[in-house]
């Protein structure tokens, strides 16, 4: 298959950034999308252009290394997939495809197509925990916890923090992000203790961060690798209301 | 060097008590006189870090990724092992033990796997208390299930994706207490040297990725949890980044390296599709519990895998073990998977796939059944094939997987650079020639909440530590040797990129150091990593600049030092005569292919001492004792 890419190229986080474009030939359509950048990366090494910058690690979509915005689409088209999981052979022999980092104030450019994503682990430290010392805990059947809550808490929990809610939302929000960590914990019989704190310091530093807010375009959820659902967001409203008027 | 694995006295129900009453302890309120540098934040640094900050030392943890949540350990699949026995089933710390002992062809420490098995149990607690999401059956109590190696059902597991949860629990934890300013945290610094200081490690030397600034960082002590180095084959299911830079500096520095050559071949991933390729991937092994495996009986028969009946299929794993039938030990699957293939039976386009259909099951019980189970497996081998494992069998084929070989230690994981620690995949422990299922997760998370951080206060609480900052002489002189170690990288100025070379070793390793090992392709192997090390300093291409973020810097570095690696891996397997676990040299198997160990000559750690720059390293040999575990040939029949 032949493509033309269009790549946001940034030098540094200072550096305005532009569109470069890129001819690439024979590839593959099993091909990821991430080994069509290594095959483009590799001749542009050879002839001694600077390769694309871009995160990626696991390459089977768990790491949440990887986020790019494909044709206007965090991680491309396709549903429950991270860029690393796409393969050529969801475009169009001959395609122009475009490529771009997240865009959102709170993940700046780091270059080219790597962006800074650790306001969301200062989100966590904010209180997206179980405030557990090693040693000194009950035995793991002491307290049952229901088949369909656990359940529920896993669909939470799967989340990989790639970002990609963020870069879908028009308001780049981070509420997915949070009510996947708040949701999980306030389900769980474990995070009863702390569950009103959790809810107010983890949204308190969504907002410090620059996160805007949900206005329910669900794009989030479309745009999920992991699907999870925006009733998590309901559950997080509804855990900071509760934590603020009681 | 005599090698003291201090090992304690006392029966081994006892030693691990026993050891941790012997221990000299730090006063609570002078813990936080002592720092640790921690590298990795994967299950072990994690969990080591913020257990060590919990207990009062100042934690440095740093990592190249840009958050701790990205380490390799997330992407672990199956399970973590512990003998809770919930299942009713006969399990037990000493089963447990024997399991691990005997899976990994008695080539690992008894003792240290006895308190493996005996901590385990706490992770599982541990992590539940953390908020966990361990499956459970609809009384809400913790499921199980078996996993090859083992005829109980010992394995917790959160859906396919338990090392993403494990990881996820120790990540809170490392939050915490970041949070409270107990830990600094570091990302995107990719540790390049040790220093060490009057036969002490005091520090690190990293490179930032961002600004590509050469960093020192100064401790009391450090620990090494930087994961394995199954990458020096190129293709592996690894993460693209996992690499060996740290250990192998620390391997240069003075520490030895244990039984580099046991490296472990998964049986089940998705073969290869074209040279394109990156990395392979990995379907959990639980998928063994209800897949079967099989092959056509007719050699070359190119008739999709529906119209072969079921009298024209073998089921070799269940023919040649009827015991444990498809739920034999990896090495195991592996070999005979290989096996069936050069004889002419695989499937593909490149004949070298088994099938693993899971038509029985679906049969047997329902599809919504295996979904539960393995949805997320399933979704993902149609995802990358295209093809509907619910419909069509899935093709396997195994690929390098995790390396039970790393940075010797002793029963204090301590490594022999007196204050340098080793945890996780990164040291050679605990599972000998070849790793059971469902207990690397286990390991790593031992390692870091469990053991490390007692045997690190004995340690500090028993060292003299000199004042040193950052401008003392030997962390400028080895600042200096990075900056050009870096500079090298960037100036050789030839044609191929990293990346080729890269490939180019893998391909050395995975046909001459892999699967089936022989004394003439091992010996051709040296010479060739040898020569391919030669023309990479000769015909390197690094674009770009060292002084921001560079892909193509960082794999050369890592590149570099697989060339050496390579090698090492390449001379222990040499040296080792005789078959054993993930280790298999074709000039010793029993008359029906079995691995034929030689325990008169080889019952030993091959601790490998670092002896300069294309110098041949010198080998220390420490003696395994089995005073519990009868050593017998390992049987699944």
């Amino acid at each position: 298959m032949n493509f033309t890419l269009k790549i946001w190229r940034q030098k540094n986080k200072n550096d305005k950034g532009r569109f470069a474009s890129y001819e690439i030939r024979d590839v593959s359509p099993d091909a990821s999308f991430l080994e069509m950048l290594d095959i483009l990366n590799e001749g542009l090494a050879k002839k001694g252009e600077e390769p694309v910058a871009f995160d990626h690690d696991c390459r089977e979509g768990i790491c949440g290394s990887c986020g790019i915005v494909i044709d206007g689409r965090a991680h491309g088209p396709g549903r429950g997939i991270a860029t690393c999981e796409l393969r050529m052979r969801s475009f169009r022999d001959g395609a122009t495809i475009v490529a771009e980092p997240w865009r959102a104030k709170p993940f700046p450019v780091i270059k080219d197509l790597v962006v800074d994503r650790t306001s969301f682990d200062r989100i966590m430290y904010a209180g997206g925990y179980i405030s557990t010392k090693t040693g000194g805990v009950p035995d793991g059947n002491a307290i049952p916890i229901p088949k369909p809550v656990a359940e529920e808490a896993m669909d939470a929990a799967a989340c990989i923090g790639c970002g990609a809610c963020v870069a879908a939302c028009p308001n780049s929000s981070a509420m997915l992000f949070v009510g996947a960590k708040v949701s999980q914990l306030a389900l769980l019989p474990q995070g009863q203790v702390e569950r009103k704190e959790r809810a107010l310091r983890m949204v308190e530093q969504m907002d410090a961060e620059g996160f805007g807010n949900c206005s329910n375009t669900f794009a989030c959820e479309a745009e999920c690798p992991k699907e999870i659902s925006v009733a998590h967001i309901a559950r997080l409203n509804r855990e900071f209301i509760r934590a603020k008027v009681t | 060097m005599k090698l003291d694995s201090k090992i304690p006295e006392g029966l081994i129900e006892k030693k691990w008590s026993n050891h941790r009453f012997q221990m000299k302890l730090v006063n609570p309120a002078n813990k936080r006189k002592y720092s640790v540098i921690v590298v990795g934040t994967g299950l072990a640094g994690a969990s080591a870090a913020a257990t060590l900050a919990e207990l009062g030392y100042r934690v440095i943890s740093m990592c190249y990724h840009e958050s701790p949540r990205r380490a390799h350990s997330i992407a672990a699949q199956g399970g973590i092992n512990a003998p809770k026995n919930y299942a009713n089933d006969g399990d037990s710390i000493w089963r447990l033990f024997y399991d691990t002992v005997k899976g990994g062809d008695y080539r690992a420490r008894e003792a240290n796997v006895y308190r493996l098995a005996e901590v385990s149990n706490n992770i599982i607690d541990q992590c539940v208390a953390q908020g966990v999401p361990f499956a459970r059956d609809y009384a809400g109590y913790l499921d199980n299930r078996s996993f090859g190696g083992a005829q109980v059902s010992r394995t917790f597991y959160a859906r396919g994706q338990t090392g993403q949860q494990l990881l996820l629990g120790a990540y809170s934890a490392l939050c915490r207490q970041i949070d409270a300013g107990t830990v600094k945290f570091y990302p995107r610094r990719e540790m390049l040297d040790v220093v060490v200081l009057d036969n002490q490690a005091r520090g690190v030397i990293v490179r930032n990725l961002v600004t590509g600034e050469v960093e020192s960082y100064v401790a009391d002590a450090v620990v090494l949890a930087t994961g394995g180095y199954a990458n020096a084959f190129y293709l592996s299911t690894n993460a693209k980044a996992s690499n060996c830079t740290a250990i192998w500096r620390a391997y240069k520095r003075g520490a030895f390296f244990g039984n580099p050559c046991f490296t472990q071949i998964h049986p089940t991933c998705i073969p290869q599709g074209g040279e394109y390729q990156s990395k392979l991937t990995l379907m959990s092994e639980s998928l063994r519990n209800d897949g079967r495996i099989w092959v056509p009986k007719m050699k070359g028969d190119t008739r999709r895998p529906d119209e072969i009946p079921e009298s024209e299929r073998d089921y070799y794993l269940e023919r040649l073990y009827p015991s444990f039938g498809n739920l034999v030990p990896r090495d195991v699957a592996s070999r005979r998977a290989k096996e069936i293939c050069d004889k002419g039976f695989g499937v593909g386009t490149t004949g070298l796939a088994v099938y693993l259909d899971f038509s029985d099951a679906i049969r047997r019980n329902s599809k919504e059944w295996i979904e539960e189970k393995y949805g997320n497996l399933f979704d993902m081998y149609h995802e990358i094939t295209s093809v509907d494992p619910y419909k069509t069998p899935m093709r396997i084929y195994p690929a390098v997987h995790y390396t039970m070989g790393g940075l010797w230690v002793d029963y204090n994981l301590m490594s022999t650079i007196p204050g340098l620690y080793v945890i996780g995949e990164a040291n050679f422990s605990d599972h000998g020639a070849n790793r059971l299922g469902a207990s690397a997760l286990m390991q790593g998370l031992a390692d870091g909440y469990f053991i490390l951080p007692y045997t690190i206060g004995d340690y500090l609480a028993t060292s003299k530590f000199k004042p040193v900052n950052t401008d003392h002489s030997a962390f400028l002189e080895v600042h200096r040797n990075i900056s050009e170690h870096v500079k090298n990288l960037m100036s050789v100025n030839g044609k191929r990129t990293a990346e080729e070379f890269h490939r180019s070793l893998g391909k050395i390793m995975w046909d001459m150091v892999g699967m089936g090992r022989n004394k003439t392709g091992l010996k051709k192997a040296i010479g060739m990593i040898s020569d391919l090390r030669d023309e990479f300093w000769k015909d390197l291409k690094v674009a770009g600049t060292e002084n921001d973020l560079n892909n193509e810097l960082e794999k050369a570095g890592r590149v570099a030092d697989f060339l050496e690696l390579g090698e090492l891996i390449a001379r222990d397997a040499l040296h080792r005569e005789e078959s054993c676990g993930g280790h298999f040299r074709e000039e010793y198997q029993t008359s029906e292919g079995e691995a034929l160990r030689n325990d008169g000559k080889f019952a030993y750690v091959a601790a490998w001492e670092y002896a300069g720059y294309n110098k041949s390293p010198k080998l220390n040999k420490e003696p395994l004792k089995f005073e519990y575990v009868k050593l017998t040939q390992r049987s699944y029949k």
